[in-house]
């Protein structure tokens, strides 16, 4: 859920907004000319992608549903950098025009959904590759813990924040067993979506996922006829 | 799956137009006619000052709550489409129910019920701001169109890369959300009706695919973009001017509520 405004002090929300503006112009210098295409692109539409993909709704049991979060799908597509652009453009314009997070908020929700969530969730992939074969399956189980702990991360990153500046009366402890409790539940959700999405673009275009780039097997090219 | 993502109009089905633009209002009043970079400035003022006024001020943000609701009467905004867009927050409401009761330290009975009055203030707090920020921004939304919010990201210096990814956004929301229901009704037509865990793997599957498709169309935009000449500026046509009179005006609703503030506070 989107922090809407009210929820934490002017101080903490500035400060978070510094931190957020900090991150976005570290992805801006890191990406400038260091992907395939123009970045902004490739940016742009998977933004709209990741936009698109959250109304699609999963059904859990009893009528709930849940949806996807996005931010450790979009780091292991396009890489972290273009990723933490994508997620801030989606916070912004969900703050902006939907309402959805306050407009003073914007800072913390994208630290926390747009850079926390991708930097874990693209770190914890990097790391778990090291361990894993490197082949379709450890990628997907490289996918499945990243995107995992993707959620509790940036669930952390709030947690902290209110200990910081939340205006809630809230115990400390309670807040932590229940928003970190909660969001174990749903990374796991959030892990299986993930991993059912990169499993099905590795099988149909496995260029395009950046993370596992590296660790596919090289096809060869074979050329009818050539033995003879 | 609804693809109205904060169920405004609870149309079945929303493709042909942009979703982005869903939200605008096109109506001539001295609101909309406000330049849209002072009219985000003006917000984030007014915004501000509401978060950082203490909870117990009951009556100034009352007040404030008047001053929104005539600037959303300034703007034409009907009451009913006002109150609507606001369902939003209910989530949120939830939540800041909790409060009362989790907040440690002396307890009062209401109605049977132990509360915390401290509880009680903070809860009203939270509630009074998120409320005030949810309708600052669907009057941004109703008064400012896409094109005019995407030139206004240009006025406040944002850098450009993120402008034109946001130009992206826009632009191509309608085209994948068209994309995504083509998906949804080819599946429905195969007789597939999510509806539980195990239905996962075609939804993910259908995730995957949009990805591709999107990825694919966003290759395809930026080579047509090349081949027309594209050297990394969009020219948005941002002529307009704002007068200091302008400028001052979209501020008013900052300046009042930090006067109310201040009044409240002697």
């Amino acid at each position: 859920m989107h922090i809407p405004d009210g929820f934490f002090d002017v101080p903490t929300s500035i400060g978070a907004a510094a931190l957020a503006a900090g991150a976005v112009g570290v992805s801006l210098k890191l990406t400038k000319g260091k992907m395939d295409s123009e970045v902004a692109p490739v940016a742009g539409l998977s933004a709209v992608f990741i936009f698109a993909a959250q109304m699609i709704n999963f059904p859990v049991a009893l009528g709930t549903s849940g949806h996807l979060i996005g931010g450790a799908l979009a780091a292991i597509l396009i890489g972290p950098w273009a990723a933490i652009l994508a997620m801030t453009v989606v916070l912004g314009v969900q703050a902006l025009i939907f309402a959805d997070g306050g407009l003073t908020a914007l800072g913390l929700n994208i630290l926390n959904m747009g850079v926390l969530a991708v930097l874990v969730g693209y770190l914890t992939f990097t790391v778990s590759m090291k361990f894993l074969p490197k082949n379709k399956s450890g990628i997907l189980v490289a996918t499945g813990i990243a995107a995992f702990l993707s959620v509790p991360a940036s669930a952390a990153g709030f947690v902290i924040e209110y200990a910081i500046g939340g205006t809630a009366t809230f115990e400390l402890g309670d807040v932590m067993r229940a928003v970190v409790g909660v969001h174990l539940l749903i990374g796991l959700g959030e892990a299986l979506i993930t991993l059912l999405t990169i499993s099905a673009v590795l099988t149909a275009r496995a260029d395009l996922v950046t993370g596992a780039r590296k660790f596919m097997p090289k096809s060869k090219l074979v050329i009818l006829g050539s033995e003879r | 799956m609804n693809l109205d993502p904060i169920q405004l109009d609870r149309s079945k089905h929303v493709h042909g137009h942009n979703l982005i633009d869903h939200l605008y209002i096109h109506e001539h009043t001295k609101i909309h006619d406000l330049p849209a970079h002072l009219k985000v400035v003006g917000a984030l003022c007014f915004i501000f000052v509401v978060v950082a006024t203490p909870a117990r001020d009951i009556q100034v943000f009352f007040a404030y709550l008047v001053i929104l609701l005539s600037i959303a009467r300034l703007a034409r905004l009907k009451f009913r489409t006002l109150a609507k867009r606001m369902l939003i927050e209910i989530p949120f409401v939830f939540f800041a129910i909790l409060i009362p009761f989790a907040t440690p330290g002396e307890k009062i009975q209401v109605l049977g019920l132990q509360l915390s009055p401290d509880g009680l203030w903070v809860a009203f707090g939270i509630l009074a701001k998120s409320t005030l920020g949810v309708m600052v921004s669907i009057i941004l939304s109703a008064s400012t169109s896409s094109r005019e919010l995407l030139a206004s990201l240009e006025k406040l210096r944002v850098p450009a890369t993120l402008i034109q990814i946001t130009s992206f956004m826009f632009r191509y929301t309608a085209v994948v959300l068209d994309e995504m229901n083509r998906m949804k009704i080819a599946r429905i037509s195969r007789g597939f009706e999510p509806r539980g865990i195990l239905d996962w793997r075609i939804l993910g599957q259908s995730i995957g695919a949009l990805f591709i498709r999107s990825y694919e169309r966003g290759e395809r935009v930026h080579l047509a973009m090349l081949s027309r000449g594209y050297d990394g500026n969009l020219s948005l046509n941002n002529s307009s001017k704002s007068s200091r009179k302008q400028k001052f005006t979209a501020l008013v609703p900052a300046l009042s509520a930090l006067t109310l503030l201040t009044i409240a506070r002697l």
